[in-house]
Parts: structure tokens; C-alpha cells; sequence
């Protein structure tokens, strides 16, 4: 199929005629196998640009006898290659000589000058073998004739068949060196390499809201950058997919194609599901910019659905993507192949600088949630925690942002309300010893409300109180200050009363003194002596 | 002995080489012994006819075709080993 694949690329866009010999498959059958695949092999014989050739050999209608050559085949190809003038050949699959011929020795004599022939005539060669038990080829062809060694297999791992590839060697290049899987689809081959070999990607400085306008606030008021990924996770019914559905939705409103693969609804429910919630995806759809793509993780290997992906995104060019879930693509998959898998993803949709969002399930509410996120949160530059806070009766969704990688974020809880117009994030209450959410939030701060008229009105109570016992100890001020001038009044009169009283007596004293005929030097001592 | 040719054989050589000749000869050689006016031989050198390769599927040089009597044989390499080139065209000797 490689192989195939390699002649008709070549052959229709390298402008490089091939020829394809063939000892298993006969021309009718090799030509009505890769129809499959979108290749007309008759047109382009018709156009001279391939020639199929089918050799056979029948082990029964041959007998040896003594020494031959496979100039026969030599010549064979030669003609072929001649005919069109071909730079590449294709051998499928050598093997069947080893076995229509009993002559191993000659055999391997023979397909070493062969290998030397097509290199001194400057061909290409794919030459196909079937594994072997120990070797990489059953008959032991590759040591010596190939400059390059692709091995194909196909693995089972939980029911679900991956082909891989991988370059085992490469004569005079720097190859990766790794496993590749690989995907036989509608347009032929691909393969996925796992990863870019480095991180270069571009960045933008761009930022793009991500239409819940708080959540842009939490995220230093701009939202996240374009082309970073975006990971929001929770347990079931945390409302990640409406997270992503306003992500997608603000996104188109910007006039932005958006990709939407869905792994858990069809598109329908979807756009149904999302209307309850006041964004509306069918419009977008109509109007072209929002595809959804929607299908069962158990379809097919990780591998094919990211091929999918990039199929759909080659095809589609958009700017955005959300995958709802991640988590679902990995059911019943060993964690330690999906994060490859993802990294692969991701640094595709960076390198096109396409904004992600992916959802992932989590396990459960608990407070355990954080770690459990199939080891991809490192590789995400803003995540966003979704949780339900169980407290009283009922639970509510919350929503926190774990990181967010360069920018400044916000370190709080907000809740996070769904209602028919849309996503809200309001604040919760943050009281002295705890969060609180819903319903209990709403009570809280009734009775925060309550308390704090009451605690006004008794500030009102206790000022006018204070004001009229002011207004007494005055009234007592007055009446005292009244009392002591009353009483200073009656201590004036008594001093001069006194004083009268004594200048009256001394008049006196003084007139009898006079009356008397004292000594005017005497005193009033002198008077006992009278 | 009947009039008409019993076996068509046909050589498919590569140019003169010694196999090719060695080829000739042996088959010369065989089919006078053993079937001395049953037989026609066709000589056809690929380098001249590259084309006629494909028409009897052929693969190595030089082979020998037994065209008739039917079912088709070959026989591959320089029909030295007399023994199994009598076995191949299914002639016993007379």
C-alpha cells in the first residue's frame, strides 16, 4: 500500500512515471484494491505513467536444472521502465520468488545485482517483504540491499487496531527514530509523526476572550492567548461542555472558524442541549463558521480520531477547536499512550495557531480531582478546574483557575451559574471560615443583610441615646451652674454682711472708746483695765 | 510416430552468454535423443523481444517452455541435468 501509494504520488505529482511489478496481486486486482483509495491506476497507464506488471510464478510448472540467471526478470523491468521512462519501482513483494524458486542461493545472488541494477539506472525502488520470525524480513533481504528500512505493523491493543511505522534505517539522513502510527484513509496514507522534533512554534501575544466575561476578568482581564490550549476539567455535570459551546460560540461571533468534535453528543443534541443555555450553535452552523464533528471514541483508535482531526482541521481551517471530551478518546486506553498522542495534537494545533479547548472528564467529585487528569495538565497553558461544592442540600458549580501560564490570573473561587441567558460567574461568599455557594450563599447574605441593618439601626438607638443624656448632664450643668451662682451670690453677701458687721462693731468700739475718754494710744487690751 | 509436432518447445536465453549457449546446446542435444522429429524449437533471445518476456511469465534465464503438449512447463536454468529435463517435459526415455 506504501508502496502503492509512493508509485501514484509520484507518478501524478512529481511527474515521476513508475512501474509496479507485482508477484501476488494480478493487475485487475491491485487496481480494483486501491479504487478504494481514490487511485485510478487505469488512467494513468492509459497516460503512460505507470506500468503495472504482474509476474507469476508457478512453483509447480518449474523444474531447475542446472545454473540460471533472473535476467529474465532483469529484462523484464527494464523494458517496463524503458517504455515510460520510470524513476521509480515498486516490488511487491519479493518474497513470492523465494517461493517459486527453490534456488535460494542463485535468488540472493540474483536480487543483489538486481538492487545494484536499479541503482546504477538511478531508480527508486520500494521493495515490500514479509516480516520475518527473527529478521525484519523472512528471508533476510534488507542487510545488504536497502538504504532505507520502513517496518509496517499493525498492533491490538484493546480491541483497537493501530498501524504503525517506523524508519528503521536511512542511509545519509537524520530520521526519526520512533514509531509512528499511521492511517489508511479515503485519500490514501498518512502518517503522524509523534511530535514536531522541536518546540518552535510561533506565539502570539494575541489574546481572545473566551465569551464568559468574568472568566476573562479571572484570567488578567483579557482572556487566553491565542494559539494556547485550554484545558477545563470536572466531574459530570460541571458544565465543561457549555464552557467550551460559549467558547466556541463567542469565537464565531468574532467571525473566527470554529471546530467542534464531540465525543460524548451528536451535533443535533448539542445544538439543542446548548439552545437551553441561550447560546445558539446552530446558527453558526448555518452560516458556515462552526463545524461539529461528532462521533464514538470506540469507532476507532486514538490514533485514527487524531488523524481525523487533522484531516478535519486541514480541510476547515480554523481557528479554534474544542474537544469534548479529551477524556473520552481515552476509554479503556493505557494512560501512558494517550499523552504522546495528545502532545502530538497539541503541538499540531499550535503550530497552526489555533486556539484549544479541550474538556476532561475527571473521576468523581473529591478533593482528589486535581491529579488525576491523565497527566496532560502540563502540557496546557491555562486550566481551568470546574467543581461541584456539595454543601446543604444541593450542589453548586464553582469554577477556579488552576494556571494559567503568562499572565496574571486570579487565585479565586468563583461560582458559576447556568441559566437560560447563558454562563455567569458570580462571586461566592467568602465567609470567615468558609466558602459558601448557592442557595446558602444567597441566605448568607441575606442574613449578613439583616445583620447589618439591625446592627445600623442600634448605632441609630445607641447615638440618639447618647445625644439626650448629653443633652441631660447639661441641663443638670445649667441647673448647678445656676446653684453655684446662687451660692456665690449668698457667699458675696455674707462676706460683706461680715465685713459691714465688723466696721460697725470697730465704729462702735471706737465711739464708746471716745465716750469713754481712753488714751488715744491705748488699746482695746487696755480696756479690761477700766 | 505421428505426423504432427508433439512438442513445441521454446528457449528463452538472454543473449549469447554461456548459459545461454550451454542452454542451446543441452537442448539440441536432449530432444535428438529422445525426440528425434517430434519436436520444434523457438529461440528467442529477450534482449531482442524484451516484450515476450511477459508472455510466458518469464523470470530467470534461460528457460525452457513446453508449449505443448499442454499443461505448460518450464524449465529453468541450462538443462544440463539431462535426467530432470526428460522428468520436466515429462518424456521417458525411449
Amino acid at each position: 500500500m506504501l508502496a502503492m501509494e509512493f508509485l501514484v504520488r509520484g507518478a501524478t505529482q512529481y511527474g515521476e512515471p513508475g512501474v509496479f511489478m507485482m508477484f501476488e496481486e494480478n493487475v485487475a486486482e491491485l487496481t480494483a484494491n486501491v479504487r478504494s483509495l481514490g487511485f485510478d491506476l487505469e488512467k494513468l497507464v492509459a497516460q503512460k505513467k505507470l506500468v503495472l506488471d504482474h509476474v507469476h510464478i508457478e512453483r509447480s510448472e518449474i523444474e531447475e536444472t542446472g545454473e540460471y540467471d533472473l535476467e529474465g526478470l532483469f529484462i523484464r523491468l527494464d523494458h517496463a521502465v524503458k517504455s515510460i521512462g520510470a524513476k521509480r519501482v515498486v516490488l511487491d513483494t519479493v518474497e513470492a520468488l523465494f517461493s517459486g524458486l527453490p534456488n535460494h542461493a542463485i535468488l540472493r545472488a540474483e536480487l543483489r545485482r538486481l538492487f545494484r541494477w536499479l541503482k546504477d539506472h538511478g531508480l527508486t525502488a520500494v521493495i515490500t517483504g514479509e516480516r520475518g520470525e527473527q529478521s525484519l524480513t523472512r528471508y533476510g533481504l534488507e542487510e545488504y540491499v536497502a538504504d532505507c528500512v520502513i517496518i509496517l505493523d499493525q498492533r491490538i491493543h484493546e480491541q483497537i487496531s493501530t498501524r504503525r511505522l517506523r524508519v528503521l534505517k536511512y542511509r545519509g539522513s537524520a530520521h526519526g527514530t520512533n514509531e509512528y502510527p499511521f492511517l489508511i484513509g479515503e485519500r490514501g496514507l498518512s502518517v503522524l509523526p509523534i511530535t514536531s522534533l522541536r518546540l518552535d512554534h510561533e506565539v502570539s501575544a494575541k489574546r481572545i476572550p473566551t465569551g464568559i466575561a468574568r472568566l476573562d476578568e479571572m484570567l488578567g482581564g483579557h482572556g487566553v492567548f491565542r494559539g494556547s490550549s485550554v484545558l477545563v476539567s470536572g466531574s459530570s455535570g460541571t458544565g465543561k461542555s457549555s464552557v467550551g459551546a460559549r467558547f466556541a460560540e463567542a469565537a464565531c461571533r468574532r467571525g473566527e472558524r470554529v471546530l467542534l468534535f464531540a465525543y460524548e453528543e451528536s451535533s443535533a443534541q448539542i445544538v439543542r442541549n446548548m439552545g437551553s443555555i441561550g447560546i445558539d450553535l446552530g446558527l453558526w452552523v448555518k452560516k458556515g463558521l462552526l463545524q461539529i464533528h461528532s462521533s464514538r471514541p470506540t469507532l476507532q483508535g486514538l490514533e485514527q480520531h487524531l488523524l481525523m482531526m487533522h484531516d478535519a482541521v486541514r480541510s476547515f481551517h480554523p481557528s479554534v477547536v474544542v474537544v469534548d471530551p479529551i477524556s473520552n478518546l481515552t476509554l479503556d486506553r493505557d494512560a501512558s499512550a494517550v499523552k504522546p498522542t495528545l502532545m502530538r495534537l497539541i503541538d499540531f494545533l499550535k503550530q497552526q495557531q489555533i486556539t484549544t479547548l479541550f474538556t476532561s472528564l475527571t473521576a468523581g467529585g473529591g478533593e482528589t480531582t486535581e491529579n488525576s487528569q491523565l497527566g496532560v495538565s502540563s502540557l496546557m497553558d491555562t486550566w481551568l478546574l470546574l467543581r461541584n461544592v456539595e454543601f446543604n442540600g444541593e450542589r453548586n458549580r464553582t469554577i477556579y483557575v488552576l494556571k494559567s501560564r503568562g499572565m496574571a490570573h486570579s487565585n479565586q473561587v468563583r461560582e458559576f451559574v447556568l441559566s437560560d441567558k447563558g454562563i455567569e460567574l458570580v462571586d461566592v461568599y467568602l465567609g470567615a471560615d468558609r466558602v459558601l455557594t448557592g442557595t446558602a450563599r444567597v441566605a448568607q447574605e441575606e442574613l449578613e443583610r439583616t445583620a447589618a441593618a439591625r446592627r445600623e439601626e442600634d448605632h441609630q438607638r445607641k447615638l440618639s441615646q447618647l445625644a439626650s443624656r448629653q443633652k441631660a448632664i447639661e441641663a443638670q450643668i445649667a441647673a448647678l451652674r445656676c446653684e453655684a451662682e446662687v451660692e456665690s451670690a449668698e457667699v458675696a453677701f455674707s462676706l460683706s454682711r461680715e465685713t459691714l458687721h465688723q466696721r460697725t462693731a470697730q465704729q462702735s468700739t471706737d465711739v464708746m472708746a471716745y465716750l469713754r475718754g481712753a488714751d488715744k494710744t491705748g488699746s482695746g487690751g487696755k480696756k479690761g483695765k477700766r | 510416430m505421428s505426423k504432427t509436432v508433439a512438442f513445441e518447445l521454446r528457449l528463452y536465453v538472454a543473449g549469447q552468454t554461456a548459459k545461454s549457449i550451454a542452454a542451446c546446446a543441452n537442448l539440441q542435444r536432449i530432444c535428438e535423443t529422445h525426440l528425434a522429429g517430434q519436436y520444434r524449437i523457438e529461440i528467442i533471445d529477450l534482449i531482442k523481444n524484451p516484450k515476450l518476456a511477459a508472455g510466458d511469465q518469464i523470470l530467470a534465464v534461460p528457460t525452457l517452455v513446453r508449449r505443448l503438449p499442454k499443461p505448460i512447463t518450464k524449465i529453468i536454468g541450462d538443462l544440463s541435468d539431462e535426467e530432470r529435463v526428460l522428468v520436466g517435459l515429462d518424456v521417458r526415455p525411449i
